[in-house]
């Protein structure tokens, strides 16, 4: 097989592996956008906001040790233990359900039967003030985020795969990086998970009832605060399973919230208010910036990668707006 | 006839004991009041109406009476007992089911899904075992299909089962509203102007569905409505409200030789 063709298909595996966590990120969104109606900006400081406190609880950092230090005068920085990492997820995990239940009785709770804009923008406030928070808590360096997912390229696959090159002696087989791969089977569990809930269970034929309608939730016997504390809490999940694989693979820093304006392509693509459009779009994306880069990229300077998605999100939007999966939005006239 | 006696209607329906009992209600918005002290009652498995003018208050009762407003004034007294102000859905889960005036169901889901919804009260099992689809949530989810799927056939929607609900025209929503709120099994049945807007044709089916209903699952069922004609041969006891007061409260026959009520709805010179 010729080299171009063996480079081309590991460039489109590696872009598969980047488009789960593309689509990781951009779950969180269709998850609050179909339950609550709400598009919201913060959840990608809400996956910075995990890994940073994950990472906090697991060194034994004291949070707030900046504030405390210059307060008081004393010089703290760390309790000296260090907690083993499933114990640190949980923990964390309760601190997302806490941020939910903070979101709903400062933000969103006042703010029913707003415009979505309104929501739209009070998710904004929301994404700078935990941005802030998330520094002043735990400070703005980058950490390493190590929870003991396997790291480095798969040395079996890549010595099962040799024999595709049947015989050119320049391909030593595909490389994939491990954790992409475990970020790919968590995703599909993710994915998996969701659907179930949200189809087949009591509380999620709830969730998809208030996203639709106030009035009529209420007047079935749904408890609005409840669901919507509820709704907030599984985005804060998958805000922390996005957080553990980004920060697994490129350290915990305050870029982690820019990967969720590449969420927005995504979302563009795939359709906002569809779960398997999330995973559809983002491995699009995935697939098409890598490739586009490998193919067309060396003849206009490289670097395409910073604005194929959102251009490929464009032409989307002029042929089909609502997305791939989208419910297409009929006006009556 | 006291209030705590059965007694038997011309066409054979029992009429129990008082299960709803609204108290002296008074309820304000800033300085206009929607409703002056208001009092009447909702009996056991008969047909209430509450008429008057537009304007009148007539929603504004109803929505007190499922919590969507809280009085300022007077008490709501349910099932014998004072009840406290209450979110809308924890009076939903009381067992107190509502149509709108402006028809509120959820569009995007078909209209199975969206009887489903009135069954929350009924589902009792936990998320995890919903989502393992195992034992009793089986055993449940079931049974609560084959309540909706008599609802379904009871208000002739069988064939419109899949189809999402904002593709049905304005009188089949109406029905599938009811049919939510009936999935509830409620003991008490608020209906919101059910027959607005719709043609004569409409409201006859609606007006037979509504008496099947109460006929059939001896439903409590108090209702909203515009049109005089309708309500006189729907109902057992009808309460007139006007500019927020009540003017009348009997049966039909009471109500229709009662001066204020004529009145109210005909006009009076003011000299």
């Amino acid at each position: 097989m010729p080299d171009s063709l063996l480079f081309g298909t590991e460039v489109l595996l590696n872009g598969l592996m980047a488009g789960v966590l593309y689509a990781l990120v951009a779950l969180g969104f269709v998850l609050i956008f179909k339950a609550s109606g709400i598009f919201n900006y913060a959840q990608g400081v809400m996956a910075l906001f995990a890994a940073l406190t994950l990472v906090g609880i697991m060194e034994g950092q004291v949070p707030f040790s900046h504030l405390i230090n210059a307060a008081f005068g004393t010089d703290i920085h760390h309790f000296g233990w260090h907690v083993p990492a499933l114990v640190a997820i949980i923990i964390t995990m309760v601190v997302m359900v806490f941020l939910a239940w903070a979101v709903n009785h400062f933000v969103m709770r006042h703010l029913v039967n707003q415009e979505p804009i309104i929501l739209f923008m009070a998710t904004i406030g929301l994404a700078y003030f935990l941005e802030g928070f998330g520094d002043l808590m735990w400070g703005s360096d980058i950490k390493k985020l190590d929870v003991g997912l396997p790291q480095g390229g798969s040395f079996w696959i890549e010595e099962n795969t040799q024999w595709l090159g049947f015989g050119n002696e320049n391909f030593y087989g595909f490389f994939l990086d491990k954790l992409d791969l475990v970020a790919t089977v968590i995703a599909a569990i993710l994915v998996a998970a969701l659907v179930i809930f949200a189809q087949y269970t009591k509380q999620g034929r709830a969730m998809r009832a208030v996203a639709d309608d106030h009035q009529a939730a209420l007047s079935v016997g749904i408890s609005l605060n409840f669901i919507w504390i509820m709704v907030w809490s599984v985005a804060g999940f998958v805000a922390l399973v996005a957080g553990i694989m980004w920060g697994a693979k490129s350290g915990v820093q305050f870029s982690l919230s820019l990967i969720a304006l590449k969420a927005l392509p995504v979302l563009m693509l795939g359709g906002f208010t569809s779960i398997p459009g999330a995973i559809v779009g983002g491995l699009i994306i995935g697939v098409g910036e890598k490739l586009f880069e490998f193919a067309i990229g060396p003849y206009i300077g490289g670097a395409t990668e910073n604005w194929f998605a959102y251009v490929l999100a464009l032409i989307f939007l002029v042929f089909r707006p609502q997305g791939l999966f989208g419910e297409k939005i009929i006006e009556r006239v | 006839m006291s209030a705590q006696e059965s007694y038997v209607t011309e066409d054979g329906r029992t009429i129990g004991p008082t299960v709803m009992e609204m108290k002296n209600i008074t309820l304000r918005f800033g300085g206009v009041k929607a409703i002056t002290d208001i009092s009447f009652d909702i009996r056991e498995g008969e047909i209430r109406a509450i008429i008057g003018p537009n304007g009148a208050g007539k929603s504004s009762m109803l929505n007190v009476i499922s919590g969507f407003y809280i009085p300022q004034d007077g008490e709501v007294w349910y099932k014998g007992e004072k009840r406290p102000p209450m979110k809308p859905y924890e009076v939903a889960q009381q067992g107190i089911a509502r149509t709108f005036q402006n028809i509120a169901l959820f569009e995007g889901m078909s209209v199975l899904d969206n009887v489903m919804t009135g069954r929350m009260r009924q589902m009792q099992s936990g998320m995890l075992a919903q989502a393992l689809w195992r034992g009793k949530a089986e055993k449940e989810e079931v049974e609560n299909r084959e309540a909706v799927e008599k609802i379904i056939d009871f208000l002739e929607i069988q064939a419109i089962r899949k189809t999402p609900v904002a593709r049905l025209p304005y009188g089949l929503k109406k029905r599938v509203e009811l049919a939510r709120a009936l999935a509830a099994e409620p003991s008490i049945l608020l209906l919101d102007e059910p027959m607005a807007g719709m043609n004569v044709e409409e409201k006859e089916d609606m007006s037979r569905f509504i008496l099947d209903v109460n006929d059939e699952f001896g439903t409590t069922i108090a209702l909203i409505e515009h049109d005089m004609g309708v309500v006189m041969d729907l109902s057992d006891r009808v309460v007139v409200m006007d500019y927020g007061k009540k003017i009348g409260d009997g049966t039909p026959d009471e109500v229709r030789s009662n001066q204020a009520v004529i009145d109210a709805y005909l006009g009076v010179a003011h000299d």
